[in-house]
């Protein structure tokens, strides 16, 4: 006899699934004219079919937030729209474990993530900017600051319902109203989120969700009736979208990639480093922008920190994401898989060495075993591109400013990682750092009131925080 | 007296603290609002840009890492050397644009006081653009602002010497430095105020001024990879798409701006977010 | 003596050895210790485990109020743990204070108890204020009434004011005295440490001395075996393990009063040091009350519905 984790698979049963979604428009679900599927990526069911959204559907989104912003949302007291984002939060919260399984469903994220990051964390995204909605007057942008308008907004199948919270949660709290595209490959929850918004008895158009591909995300972006754009995603096709709008009008706010440096000093608290470092690759797979996907190691420790984390791997439990025991789930889709697959090829090509712990994947399904290379180098590939999986680039470095130059030798600039116990080192790499979100001694967390975003090609402006904020509000001298 | 032959000022360029020639050779001419020849100043080149973002980053590191309080007195300092040389900058003004003396007092005192204003600005502004973020959970966890790195400016045609400092003065104060093309058909100011410059405790390199033509410039201070935000106030409405779609391929943050204030300080710096545990 | 080649057993060696350890963030240890009481095991599982942890209950009783009945009841509750079910194995010691050792062992000999042995606490256990030959004779007393375990407290007052020698110094004193005669727990009373590092220092320092054993705490001071403390106890024992090849002890003590919160310090344990540690020969649990949820879970579990307190003997 021995001691054995149990499957401990969370209940499907919280949650009911339609077999065809439409759009969400005008505070009604519309019906879709094409359809594609949505699959469980751990097991490559196809969950339900999903509608695409044309030109038709879009024209109608804008249409109704428009008029939606027009007649009702701008009108309306900062007070009256404030409550109706806590009765959303608040919703959240109720249905939360819905949604917990839904995104893991959809999403092939472990239910221990969803259930205890993603979705607490878009719940507390409302609930925070529900505050503000009464307050726009304080947020350091003159005494009357004003909604852009319609806000089209576009985000990633990594994090779903948390990115769509981030999104509509200060969008609304400022004043506009927007139409949201969530991903081709994981809509479920965005869907569920509508149903909330009719239960909030949320005004109609003030939400509107129109699901569909890349296709309908350039509707959103080209479309002349949208003020403002907030996409998340990849560093590509941000300067896809900085260069539609570069003619218009239109404000604009990017969450792109990141390679970021974790970058672990001789005197880091080495058990907790290695958690870290574990947290920050492994965390929903590596499908984070914000990943610490290079990990600088001091070669002085490089040995034991390596021999620490393998031991660390060995127990990281890959599989079944509805298993409230898993930590690395399922790839989200064979495209990114493929992806995955061709990079850490390039890392072998490239002279990298490879390791995995061993560990049995299931048969069905996308999954990529938690990986670390070795022996890399700045000019590797995977030094240099987003990964986006559970992959580690290992590099190390002598002194401290050979870990900043090598930390800071990118283009992108999301967020960096700094492990040590002396404060005035921690300080000063931090501020060496070119990046927008620094973790000392942590890594991957995420709050509400916590400025987000990158410097350089990882993107522009914040989410959350005040300085989130203004990115829904005119105010300022600058157009 | 009356005979008395002027000893006439060649305008240069100013990169890095020194006052090279454009390496083109070229020149345009800068005449007065009635028409009389003034000067022929330098129609700088695309790799007159290139060696002035060259100076730009490498004196970034240094401005970037003095104090607040050092680069306010510097700013300051600046203020002084050209309420000393008010009679030049005015007299230069009238030639130029033919404006009332009135007004050209005017202009200069504003860009005086402007200077004194920024001054004023550079150990403030991080406490209103950052903050301490009450997380929930045990992090102290706080927001400061700065700066980006290089940017590039394009000045305004007019009120080329209030409108140069409303450009390169936001721009420094918060740490970056900065590469300007001056008023095209009203150089002198800016390059009498690169004098000022040289006499001002500014690190070589913070401020390059450069003299030319927009249309020739801006596409290369767009797409150059090394320039990290843009600042197009003075570029012509019809230009900004273009410079716009260029300034993409590295995602350089591009504004424009209508009036002088705290926000275009803060255009020009990133947010940055550090998370450190609170623990025993 | 060698000390595994960690230290030379001077003051110097010691501090140096001590002050170079990495430190240990709290909020991290923390968070790893929550993120693993969310496994959850399979129902197979828990029923070992549930057995496995009375096996390793060092069933307590440590009262100024003890008599020779309160210790002879809490005797055959640790030989046979449910009178009514004979598959409930015995627990793994019986602790009482010295003056009771041999009424424990003589009982324990004559119900049929052989196998469990008893623990005394020593060293002027609680606030181990006293003098090293009063320390010294308090151990030897124990082991000639027939106490096969002492559980030494160290001197926390030595510890915090940075006098690590004296500590290590009583620690191997007592060791000796220990001789092949009883295995030595050592009591950090990690509430009064306050700090991870020093209870990751602690550690190191008893380990290097000669412990079999690093305990917690003495069940009178809280905080007291929380999961983070035991979490960085077992990351010293494991890391003590790859340098020396010794695999040492461990103890939570205090706090642990029901079958989660035990099932809890075994994920620690697998995840940690690994399934060799799972056994009591190198871990136990200081308890009272968690032997009688370990009982009452374990009749749930095989009779398919809630037990209550009145079917377990109160001692």
């Amino acid at each position: 006899m021995s001691f054995e984790y149990a499957p401990a698979p969370e209940s499907r049963a919280v949650v009911s699934i339609k077999p065809k979604y439409g759009h969400f428009i005008g505070g009604k679900f519309v019906a879709g004219s094409k359809h594609f599927p949505t699959v469980n990526p751990a097991t490559e069911e196809v969950l339900s079919q999903i509608a695409l959204a044309g030109k038709a559907e879009v024209d109608a989104a804008v249409k109704a937030a428009r008029k939606a912003y027009t007649t009702t949302w701008s009108k309306m007291s900062g007070k009256e729209r404030g409550k109706y984002l806590y009765r959303i939060a608040r919703i959240m919260q109720e249905r939360a474990r819905e949604f917990a399984v839904l995104e893991t469903l959809d999403n092939g994220k472990p239910i221990r993530e969803s259930r205890d990051t993603d979705i607490p964390l878009a719940a507390a995204h409302f609930f925070y900017h529900a505050g503000w909605a009464d307050k726009l007057e304080y947020a350091g942008l003159g005494t009357s600051p004003k909604p852009l308008g319609v806000a089209g907004q576009i985000i990633p199948w990594n994090f779903p319902l948390l990115m769509l919270a981030w999104k509509v949660a200060p969008a609304l709290a400022a004043g506009n109203t927007v139409v949201l595209k969530p991903a081709e490959s994981t809509p479920l929850t965005a869907l569920l989120f509508a149903e909330v918004c009719q239960q909030a008895e949320l005004p109609a158009g003030v939400v509107n969700i129109v699901t569909g591909d890349g296709s309908t995300g350039a509707l959103i972006v080209n479309h002349p009736g949208i003020d403002k754009i907030a996409f998340t995603g990849s560093t590509e096709v941000g300067k896809i979208i900085a260069r539609a709008v570069a003619p218009t009008k239109k404000s604009v706010t990017l969450e792109l990639g990141g390679k970021a440096a974790n970058i672990v000093f001789d005197d880091a608290p080495i058990d907790e480093t290695v958690e870290g470092i574990v947290n920050g690759i492994f965390f929903n797979q590596g499908h984070v922008c914000c990943a610490g996907s290079r990990l600088l190691l001091q070669e002085n420790v490089a040995e034991e920190v390596l021999h620490k984390l393998k031991n660390r791997m060995e127990k990281i439990r890959v599989g079944d994401p509805m298993d409230k025991n898993t930590d690395v789930g399922a790839i989200n889709s064979k495209e990114q898989l493929l992806k995955i697959i061709e990079l850490a090829a390039a890392g072998d090509a490239e002279g990298a060495e490879r390791w995995s712990p061993a560990c049995t994947l299931p048969a069905k399904g996308f999954w990529f075993a938690p990986t670390i290379f070795t022996g890399v180098t700045q000019a590797h590939r995977i030094a240099r591109e987003e990964i986006f999986g559970p992959v580690l680039s290992v590099l190390t470095f002598r002194t401290p400013q050979e870990a900043i130059e090598k930390a800071n030798n990118t283009p992108f600039g999301l967020s960096a990682g700094i492990w040590s116990e002396k404060g005035s080192r921690t300080l000063w790499a931090s501020q060496q750092l070119r990046a927008g979100v620094i973790w000392a001694n942590t890594f991957n967390k995420f709050d509400p009131t916590s400025p987000f975003g990158g410097y350089k090609e990882s993107g522009w402006g914040r989410e959350g925080g005040r300085h989130g904020l203004s990115a829904y509000l005119k105010g300022v001298s600058h157009e | 007296m009356s005979n008395r032959i002027d000893v006439k000022k060649t305008y240069k360029l100013y990169i890095n603290g020194a006052f090279p020639r454009t390496e083109s050779g070229r020149t345009y001419e800068v005449k007065s609002a009635k028409g009389a020849f003034i000067a022929n100043p330098c129609l700088a080149s695309r790799k007159d840009l290139r060696d002035a973002v060259v100076a730009a980053r490498a004196a970034h590191a240094g401005w970037n890492k003095a104090t607040a309080y050092n680069r306010g007195q510097i700013l300051y300092r600046i203020a002084e050397m050209l309420e000393g040389r008010r009679a030049q900058f005015v007299d230069e003004i009238i030639q130029v644009t033919g404006v009332t003396k009135v007004k050209a007092e005017k202009e200069v005192t504003d860009s005086v006081d402007r200077l004194v204003w920024y001054a004023g600005w550079t150990d403030k502004i991080a406490s209103l653009a950052g903050s301490t973020n009450p997380v929930a959970g045990p992090f102290y966890n706080f927001t400061i602002p700065e700066s980006m790195g290089v940017v590039a400016a394009i000045a305004p045609e007019t009120q080329s010497l209030l409108g140069f400092i409303d450009s390169v003065a936001p721009i420094i104060t918060s740490g970056n430095t900065v590469v300007i093309l001056a008023s095209t058909k009203a150089p002198l100011s800016a390059m009498t105020f690169a004098e000022v410059l040289a006499t001002s405790d500014l690190p070589h390199g913070v401020i390059n001024i450069l003299t030319g033509k927009k249309e020739e410039i801006a596409p290369w201070m767009a797409s150059h990879m090394d320039i990290d935000a843009l600042d197009i106030s003075g570029l012509p409405a019809k230009l900004h798409a273009e410079t716009k779609v260029a300034g993409a391929e590295n995602l350089k943050r591009i504004h424009s701006f209508k009036s002088a204030d705290p926000g275009r300080i803060i255009a020009f710096m990133e947010a940055k977010t550090v998370w450190h545990p609170i623990g025993l | 003596m060698s000390f595994y080649g960690l230290v030379d057993g001077s003051d110097a060696s010691l501090k140096s050895y001590l002050n170079n350890l990495s430190g240990v963030d709290q909020v991290g240890a923390e968070a790893r210790a929550a993120m693993l009481a969310t496994r959850s095991i399979k129902t197979s599982s828990k029923r070992w485990a549930i057995d496995t942890a009375i096996t390793m209950v060092d069933l307590t009783t440590l009262e100024g109020a003890d008599t020779p009945g309160k210790v002879k009841a809490l005797c055959t509750k640790a030989v046979r743990p449910d009178p009514t079910d004979s598959t409930v194995p015995s627990v793994g010691a019986v602790c009482v204070y010295n003056d009771m050792v041999s009424v424990a062992r003589t009982h324990l000999d004559l119900i049929g108890g052989q196998h469990v042995p008893v623990a005394a606490v020593s060293t002027a256990f609680p606030s181990g204020r006293a003098s090293m030959s009063v320390k010294i004779q308090d151990t030897q007393d124990a082991i000639d009434a027939g106490a096969a375990e002492i559980d030494m407290v160290i001197d926390r007052g030595a510890f915090l004011a940075g006098r690590y020698i004296d500590v290590f110094n009583e620690i191997v004193q007592i060791k000796q005295v220990c001789g092949d005669k009883a295995h030595l727990k050592v009591i950090f009373e990690t509430g009064e440490l306050v700090t991870y590092d020093n209870v990751r220092k602690a550690s190191f320092l008893a380990m290097a001395a000669g412990a079999d054993f690093i305990k917690t705490s003495t069940g009178k001071v809280a905080p007291a075996a929380t999961p983070p403390v035991v979490l960085v106890m077992l990351e010293a024992v494991r890391d003590f393990y790859e340098m020396t090849n010794t695999r040492i002890g461990v103890k939570p003590a205090g706090g642990i009063r029901n079958t989660k919160d035990a099932i809890k310090q075994l994920v620690l344990v697998n995840e940690t040091v690994g399934p060799d540690w799972l056994n009591p020969t190198l871990f136990r649990i200081g308890a009272s009350a968690l032997l009688n949820d370990l009982l009452m879970q374990r009749m749930k579990m095989d009779e398919g519905y809630y037990s209550s307190p009145q079917y377990v003997t109160m001692d």
